[in-house]
Order: structure tokens, then sequence, then C-alpha cells
């Protein structure tokens, strides 16, 4: 099975973020760069089915020249290959001209299953993995907590809030999954030496045949036009129970709306 | 300093130290268990296999890799570190520099994938670096070793996979008239060879340490390591090498100490302010950073001389005697930073504090590395 993972490089979740002042895109140097954490197990997962069924795995990041740090280490915990889409023009592109980059990488690497993360720390907007198989024409499996593989045949484990739904699909995919699917592996040393030698092929907007007009900041399909830091948080509303606090806490949730 | 593999390395290690031994290791400290899903999680990672080649299971890196490795791992928890110390530098290392093709044939690929442990049994109830004061005595009797005697401090010698412990004993006179010292594989559930219940130790709760009795252990003549009468050579070898590691353990647990102080500097409040405003907490951490800066170039400077295949006896002795001395004193100034939770087992600097005064015992007391120096001058 030729399995390609997206990973995407972005700010540390752990550490303070922030905008830029300039043109209200991540401050790629405000935090340390990571892989997003949610891609680790996409990684982990597409190993764990090469390890099972054979195949090759590939990585594909979409991201500026320092996502190359990010594309190693993932190659350590240990894929393949990788192939990386760095353009200059790419800066600040919307979810939408991301998944028409993606797709026109995944044009020229014929891959039966695309695996990522259900959603990156950064963005958090969850419909990259949907674009993405609207534009190959392909199933979206998406959300997967559990991810089975019978011949050509897909069977996922949705997690919803209530439990988890089971979805099936044929090959070619794409599934996004959450940090429940499974453990991701450390990379070894092994791993490390290893990944020096891995080939990561360079692709340009040109390379792709997209135009540079229909990403980046200015072919975007929505703008951040301000931001602020969030106001820290307020010592709240304390009830104190003079024999009617359940009345009290009741009427809290009711006009907060959350009953 | 680290070229990209080893700060790659050293990245992973330190991912796996604060997100699956963090969590865990308290608990098993308190309870003095031996953590085997932390010890199978490094197996998997590799850790069990980093200085040996890779036809033996091993990942093919060097022994600053290990350093490396057991620096970031004693930065969360020394329990785990000199696990994984023993196990490599003292357990499987003997094995891989001086056993036959068929004992690493059947032993390292166990031990390198960290399935198995190895113990290395040189230590005695009545002596320690005074090596020559081995009572263990082990006769060839046709075509088995008879053994008989006691080892004392035997780390991983216990666990539930630990399979062989290496035992130096003294199998006859050397040329010169002093006793001829060889060392033998006694793999465990041997009869006659029993492991007695754990000590209570002061710290490293939870690594595994036991004393072991001989009593008319008999193994195959097979089971000799290397040559006959080379034990002291051996030994003097895998110590020699052993303080480099326990240096790079000590760095860790200096720079833990670290870690640990700043962070809590920035959140404790006194007399109206973060206790790391006050300059008397700010060059208590100051002198404990340099002194984990320090004593990591003296490590760095052993493993690379080590590895350039020069004489690295002096340099690691420097390293061993200063790193250690470093740990102990950044554990006590880490313990006062806390206050009166730094007395509490529940904080990181108490156990810390626990660990650190083997570090000045294990492989070698500070007085023997001064020695070990005094004597490299020529004195």
């Amino acid at each position: 099975m030729n399995i390609v993972v997206l990973v995407k490089q972005v700010p540390d979740s752990g550490a303070e973020r922030n905008l830029r002042t300039d043109d209200n895109t991540v401050d790629r140097g405000s935090a340390s760069n990571v892989i997003n954490e949610m891609d680790e197990y996409a990684i982990e997962e597409a190993l764990r089915i090469q390890e099972a069924h054979g195949g090759e795995v590939t990585i594909l990041t979409m991201g500026p020249s320092g996502a190359a740090e990010s594309i190693r280490k993932a190659l350590s915990m240990g894929p393949d290959k990788a192939v990386h889409v760095v353009d200059d023009a790419l800066h600040g592109s919307c979810a939408l001209a991301t998944s028409k980059v993606l797709a026109a990488a995944l044009g020229t690497l014929n891959a039966d299953l695309v695996l990522c993360g259900a959603e990156s720390t950064d963005g958090r907007v969850q419909v990259l993995p949907h674009m993405l198989a609207e534009r190959l024409g392909v199933a979206a499996l998406t959300g997967a907590r559990k991810l089975t593989i019978d011949g050509s045949a897909l069977t996922i484990e949705r997690q919803t809030d209530e439990g988890y739904e089971v979805v099936t699909a044929q090959t070619p995919a794409v599934v996004s999954v959450w940090d429940t699917i499974n453990e991701p592996r450390y990379p070894s040393f092994k791993g490390i030496m290893a990944a020096k030698k891995k080939p990561v092929q360079a692709l340009s907007l040109g390379d792709l045949g997209v135009a540079p007009s229909e990403v980046g900041l200015d072919g975007a399909s929505s703008a951040v036009v301000e931001h602020s830091k969030r106001p820290p948080r307020s010592g709240g509303q304390k009830v104190t129970d003079e024999g009617e606090g359940g009345v009290k806490l009741v009427e809290f949730l009711a006009t907060e709306k959350f009953v | 300093m680290l070229n990209e593999e080893h700060e790659a390395l050293r990245q992973s290690v330190r991912d796996f130290a604060r997100e699956v031994v963090a969590p865990v290791i308290a608990e098993h400290y308190e309870h003095h268990t031996f953590p085997y899903d932390v010890v199978r999680q490094m197996g998997k990672m590799g850790l069990f296999g980093l200085p040996f080649p890779e036809e033996h299971g091993g990942m093919g890196g060097d022994y600053f890799a290990l350093c490396l490795t057991l620096e970031e791992l004693a930065r969360v928890d020394s329990s785990v570190a000199i696990t994984l110390e023993a196990a490599i530098s003292l357990g499987a290392m003997p094995i891989y520099r001086f056993g036959t093709d068929e004992q690493k044939a059947h032993w390292l690929p166990k031990l390198t994938s960290g399935e198995a442990l190895a113990a290395f049994g040189l230590t005695e109830p009545g002596f320690g670096s005074d090596a020559g004061g081995t009572q263990t005595r082990a006769v060839l009797d046709g075509d088995e070793w008879v053994i008989n005697g006691s080892k004392a401090f035997i780390t991983n010698s216990g666990t539930d996979i630990t399979a062989l412990v290496t035992v130096t004993a003294v199998t006859g006179v050397a040329p010169d008239g002093s006793k001829e010292l060889s060392t033998i594989i006694v793999p465990s559930g041997t009869p006659g060879f029993t492991v007695q219940p754990g000590y209570s130790k002061v710290g490293w709760c939870a690594s595994d340490t036991h004393e072991l009795t001989f009593e008319d252990c008999r193994v195959p003549a097979a089971n000799l390591l290397g040559e006959r009468g080379r034990g002291f050579a051996q030994f003097l070898r895998i110590l020699d090498e052993g303080r480099i590691a326990i240096a790079a353990l000590a760095v860790g647990l200096a720079q833990g100490c670290v870690d640990e102080s700043v962070k809590y500097a920035k959140e404790r409040h006194a007399f109206g302010k973060a206790i790391g405003d006050f300059q008397a907490i700010q060059f208590k951490i100051a002198d404990m950073e340099t002194r984990a800066h320090t004593a990591r170039l003296a490590y760095y400077d052993a493993a690379e001389r080590m590895l350039a295949g020069q004489d690295f006896k002096r340099q690691a002795a420097i390293a061993k005697l200063y790193a250690s001395e470093s740990a102990v004193t950044n554990a006590r100034e880490a313990t006062q930073v806390h206050g009166g939770y730094g007395f509490m087992n529940e904080f990181p600097v108490a156990r810390f504090w626990r660990d650190s005064k083997v570090l000045e015992i294990g492989e070698g007391t500070s007085e023997v590395q001064r020695m070990i120096i005094a004597r490299d001058l020529g004195l």
C-alpha cells in the first residue's frame, strides 16, 4: 500500500505563541517549531500499516524552508521519503488554497491512502482532510480513533462526543486521525541516522502548475483583519450558598446558555 | 557543539523522559518497584542497543550517544538512567568486548533490544575498588566452573528480565604470585546462584539492586568470558568507560536541579515577589548552572578522547569526580531553593537529593578518582 502522510510544522502548542503584527500570520519565531502533534499519530499509523501490509510511506509537507527540520524528524520515525512543497508565494495561504496545493502534490504521488492528523494545533479548522478528499474525488474518513484495512476496504471508528461511528470506504481515500488511535514511537538513533540519507524532494508552485495568485495572503478566501491578545482571565463569579445556592447555580448556567 | 544526529537523539530522549518517565516514576520510587513498562519502551526506541553495531541488534551509535541519553534521562530520573547505564556499560559491554562469537550471538540480541538485562558482579561485601581483595572463587571441575562466594550492590541482577550476571572470581594464582582473576557468565536461575532480597536504599529506589550468593554454582567451562586470568584488565577497561557514563548521569541530575529550581523560583513568592527576584536565589542557581555546564564539558572531553582512541583515564576520572560532586552540591542547593517542599518526596528535587550521594560512591568513590588522577600525574 502506497501511503502519504501529511505533516505540518506548527509552533509548539506548549509555548506562548504569537501572530505577526505586520500581516497577522503565525509568528514562526515566537515559539519553537515542531511537528503538529496529531500528525505524529498519522505517521505512526502509516508505519504500522506498512509493517503489516508492506508498501511505501511518504511524508508530504507544505511549509517554509524551516519545515525541513520537522520533515527530517518525521523521517527519523521511519517513513521512506518526503516531498516538501516550498515556495515564498505560499506564505499566508488559507485552508482552501492549502488543499489545492496539497491535492496537486498528491497528484504526483499515486497514493492509495492519505493519512493526516484530524487538526493542526495552530489553525484548528479541521476542514483540510475533507477539502482534500473533495478535490481528489476520493472518500474522506475523518476523525478516526481506529483504522482497519482489509485489501482495499478501509474501516474506521470515527470518534464522536457520544461514542463512535463505524465508517467504511474503498481506497484511495483520505483518513484523518485523533490522538486516541495509537502511541507514536520515539525516533531511535538508527532512525535518526537513516533519516539523513532519505530523499526529500522539493517542489515549487511552478512544478505543481499552481499560479501564485491562487495562494498566499492575496489568494486567501478569508483574511485576518486584526488580532489582539486574549484578555487575562477574570476572577469569575462566586456563588455563596445561603440556602438557595442550587437555584443560583442553575440561573447562572441558564443565563450563560450552558443548559 | 553536538552534531545534528546527536542533537536529534538528545531531543528524542528528552521528550521520552518528560512524557513517559516523569509521570510514573515518583510512584515507582515511593514503592520501590522496577519500572518494567518504562524499560520496555526504552527497549522499543533502541536505547539498550545504542553503542552496539547493528549486526548485534544495536543502533550503531557511539559511546557519546549513550552518554547524552543518560544525561537526558537523569535530568528527569536517575533510577531509570542507572538501569540503562548498568545494562549497557556493565551488562552488555563486557560480552560485546570480550565474548566469543557464540556468546555474542547468544546474548547480545536479547540485551541490545532491552528484552533482557545483564548485570556485572564485581563488588563484594568485603571489598569494592580494591579488586585484588576478591574472595569469590571459581574452580574448574571437569568441563564446569564451580563458583562459591558473594557479590554486593549488583544493579539489574534480580529483575524478572535479568538473563545473566558476569561474575569476577579468583581462578588460580598468576605467575607473579597474585590472584588470577577471570570473568564468568552465570545465567539467571542457575542452581546454586541466589539473588538475595533487594536492599533498602537511600536513593535510586526504582532501580534493582541485590546481593548475590553462589554456593557450588556450576556453569559450563565455555561460560568463561574472554581469556582466563584477564579479569583484572577487563574490568579496569569497563570501569574506565563506565566513569564517563556515570559523569553524564551526574550532569543530568545536576541539570535537573537547575531546571526544577528555575521553575520553582519563578512560581514561589515571598515578601511580595517571586523568590527568583532575590539575588540570594539567583546566585545559587547561577552557580548550579555553572557546575552543570562545566561538568558537561569535562565528560564531553573524556568521551571525545575515548572515541578518538586516546588515553582517557585521567579525563574520565576528572569528569566523574567533578560531575558527581557537582550533582551532590546542586541537589543540596536545589533542595534549599525549594525550602520545606524540597524535603517532601513528592518534589523531584527531593529525589535528586537522595539520588545524588551514591554518585560519589558507585563505580569508584571520589577518593579513588583522586587517586587515579594523582597517579596519572606521576605521584
